[in-house]
């Protein structure tokens, strides 16, 4: 009798484990047929050889290794370092404040704002960017604007700048959003004891709100960080080429020099770096 | 030639590569149903086959063929099937090509360089000419072309060269040496545009320099080097796609070009092949080894070679094709390129596959674009 009612419970765990499996399937197959087993296949080709036509020859070597840490490479991924680190700073100089205040508003116009920082992305980023040269070009919608004032015309686009501001109109709102959960969800009374304590308000905000919205800084960091770094299109149509960024070098080894093994370490490089940041932002999130 | 050619906008392109990948997920099977072509040696193929039996599979650039030209060809050569799948770029063709295993393709659409690489694979059957009479209707300078005299292996469908498309508004002086290019004149600072994609990377300056294009000498290649870094602060962008918007806009004086890719029949926009010389690209037909259908193949392209749908490639897509007969019929629009002489063509040096030395091109590539 006692065995049999203990015997009971244990048919419905594995009812609710063969639940939580069958719900969770989609997402595990999702994982691992497009993300792990790709992943598997790049990191392979790392350590083969190139094939003439494209494709790999699997004779080992360690040669695209050792390609990886020529100064030519390395100088292209420090570019991209910098301009992807350039373009998250500002993107938390403006999304900071930004977030900041809608996290304020009375809640109907928060959701406004909210939509108003998400609209762009609802339009095909090719389309966005081609609308940046429209309005840059030499006989572009701003220069010509200025024309009329009798000034320029200017060169504004294929630039070192033009890629930063293009990377930063992309992935502003990436930034915005996790701040703004992260500050919206501070307790309004911490900031009320903080006053009461006699801080003004400038000192509420560097030693009470601050400090709490570190991680939404860290998360919104992080989402500008990441698609910056990697990107290719953007270099590309409002860079003009003129610099290489870790992403066209990567698309060119695949789709220009047929050479699938550099290409595929070089896109693991990327992934060591972004897996690395991924490391820092959660210890530095879990500190704070 | 190009990577990614006709398709002339990127969104099209990625558009162009994605339907190529799906058309090649679907396609793939064809029945090789025909029992009289697989003769046990290859080169004897029989006039008079029973092409009922056999069926084709091709792969071409999207675009680049008529839509209609299956079912035109089924009926015409009375096969049991033609299937046409796509490929956006030589790379995607030769992935195919040279996979392990039977690819089921019959009849490739390639560059000259590939082709030229693929039959040093010995992957391709030798044209029987023969078996296609309408070789009569190429111009002579056709069989004269470097990577495959006499046509031996591939039949050349629509060839170019690359030159400099200008606008006649804008500059001062008609461009006529890559000098013109690589040390802009100060009217032309920061308003022209040079391609990236290897090989044209490198032209201007190895023409400039006197050089052949397809040099693999790492002395050659870095004085080519030198000249392009100097040239980098006077180029507007480097542009493989879209340097015709580019000068429709204004925003570029002078650009690098494919000839097809020049907009010359709008106002103001002129190609011109530089004094120092040019390359000479052709797009071809192969027949592969491992085709179990060889007559219907070259049935397939003398077919193509009919003045009739030979001449769609020079009306509808504003390249030249190497067929006398076919360009004769064509009514060339005002300012239109397909004017240029074969023999003016056939001055170009035909770019050449260079096996493990195109490493050098790539590297070339990338620490010019990369120098700030």
């Amino acid at each position: 009798m006692k065995s049999e009612a203990k015997a009971r419970p244990a048919p419905r765990v594995r009812g609710r484990r063969l639940g939580a499996f069958v719900f969770l399937s989609p997402g595990l197959t999702y994982l691992v047929v497009l993300l792990l087993v790709p992943l598997g296949l790049v990191l392979s080709y790392t350590v083969f050889q190139r094939g003439r036509f494209g494709g790999v020859v699997y004779e080992f070597t360690t040669e695209n290794f050792t390609r990886l840490i020529d100064p030519l490479y390395l100088g292209v991924v420090g570019n991209s370092l910098r301009i992807a680190a350039l373009t998250t700073l500002i993107a938390l100089l403006i999304g900071y404040p930004t977030a900041y205040l809608i996290a304020q508003l009375p809640s109907r116009w928060k959701t406004l704002a909210l939509v108003a920082v998400v609209l762009p992305f609802w339009t095909n980023f090719i389309i966005r960017v081609y609308a940046w040269i429209m309005l840059l070009s030499g006989p572009g919608l701003v220069n010509s604007a200025l024309g009329k004032l009798g000034l320029g015309p200017y060169e504004l686009l294929y630039h070192e700048g033009t890629i930063v501001t293009g990377l930063l109109y992309s992935y502003l709102p990436l930034m915005v959003l996790p701040l703004y959960s992260a500050i919206e969800r501070l307790d309004p009374q911490l900031r009320e004891a903080s006053a009461n304590l006699g801080a003004s308000a400038f000192t509420t905000f560097r030693k009470v709100t601050l400090p709490l919205s570190v991680p939404g800084v860290l998360t919104g960091c992080l989402f500008v960080f990441v698609p910056s770094f990697g990107n290719f299109v953007i270099p590309e149509m409002l860079g003009g080429s003129k610099s290489t960024m870790v992403g066209n070098l990567i698309r060119d080894q695949f789709l220009k020099a047929r050479d699938w093994p550099f290409g595929s370490t070089l896109a693991l490089a990327l992934i060591a770096v972004l897996v690395a940041l991924l490391i820092v932002q959660a210890w530095a999130a879990r500190r704070a | 030639m190009s990577r990614i050619r006709f398709t002339r906008r990127l969104p099209a392109a990625v558009a162009a590569a994605g339907l190529a990948l799906a058309v090649a997920a679907c396609g793939g099977e064809s029945s090789n149903s025909s029992d009289g072509a697989t003769a046990a040696a290859a080169e004897e193929l029989k006039p008079n086959a029973d092409l009922s039996k056999q069926s084709l599979q091709v792969t071409v650039w999207d675009g680049y063929t008529p839509k209609e030209l299956p079912e035109k060809a089924k009926e015409k050569l009375k096969v049991s099937e033609v299937k046409v799948g796509l490929h956006a770029t030589n790379e995607e063709a030769m992935a195919k090509l040279t996979a392990s295993g039977d690819s089921g393709i019959d009849v490739a659409f390639v560059s000259g360089q590939y082709a030229q690489a693929l039959n040093e694979q010995g992957l391709l059957e030798p044209i029987h000419a023969e078996l296609v009479p309408n070789l009569a209707n190429l111009y002579p300078e056709a069989g004269q072309l470097s990577y495959d005299k006499g046509n031996k292996y591939s039949v050349p469908y629509t060839w170019g060269t690359t030159g400099i498309c200008y606008r006649t508004d804008l500059v001062k002086s008609v461009p006529t040496s890559w000098n013109d290019l690589l040390k802009p004149p100060a009217w032309a600072d920061k308003k022209v545009t040079m391609m990236t994609t290897e090989r044209w990377l490198a032209l201007p300056a190895l023409k400039l320099l006197g050089y052949s294009v397809n040099t693999d000498k790492d002395e050659e290649i870095a004085k080519a080097k030198e000249l392009l870094l100097a040239a980098k602060p006077h180029l507007l962008a480097y542009d493989d796609t879209t340097f015709g918007d580019k000068l429709v806009s204004g925003e570029a004086v002078m650009v690098e070009a494919w000839d097809g890719w020049c907009p010359t029949t709008e106002k103001n926009i002129k190609f011109a092949v530089p004094k120092e010389g040019s390359d000479l690209w052709v797009d071809t037909m192969v027949i592969m080894k491992s085709s179990k259908n060889k007559e219907a193949a070259h049935a397939l392209i003398n077919y193509i070679l009919d003045p009739e749908i030979h001449s769609w490639a020079a009306e509808n897509i504003n390249y030249k094709v190497p067929n006398k007969a076919a360009m004769e019929r064509v009514k060339a629009p005002e300012g239109s390129l397909l004017g240029i002489k074969p023999a003016e063509l056939l001055d170009g040096e035909s770019i050449i596959d260079l096996g493990q030395a195109s490493t050098k091109y790539t590297r070339l590539s990338s620490e010019v674009t990369a120098q700030s």
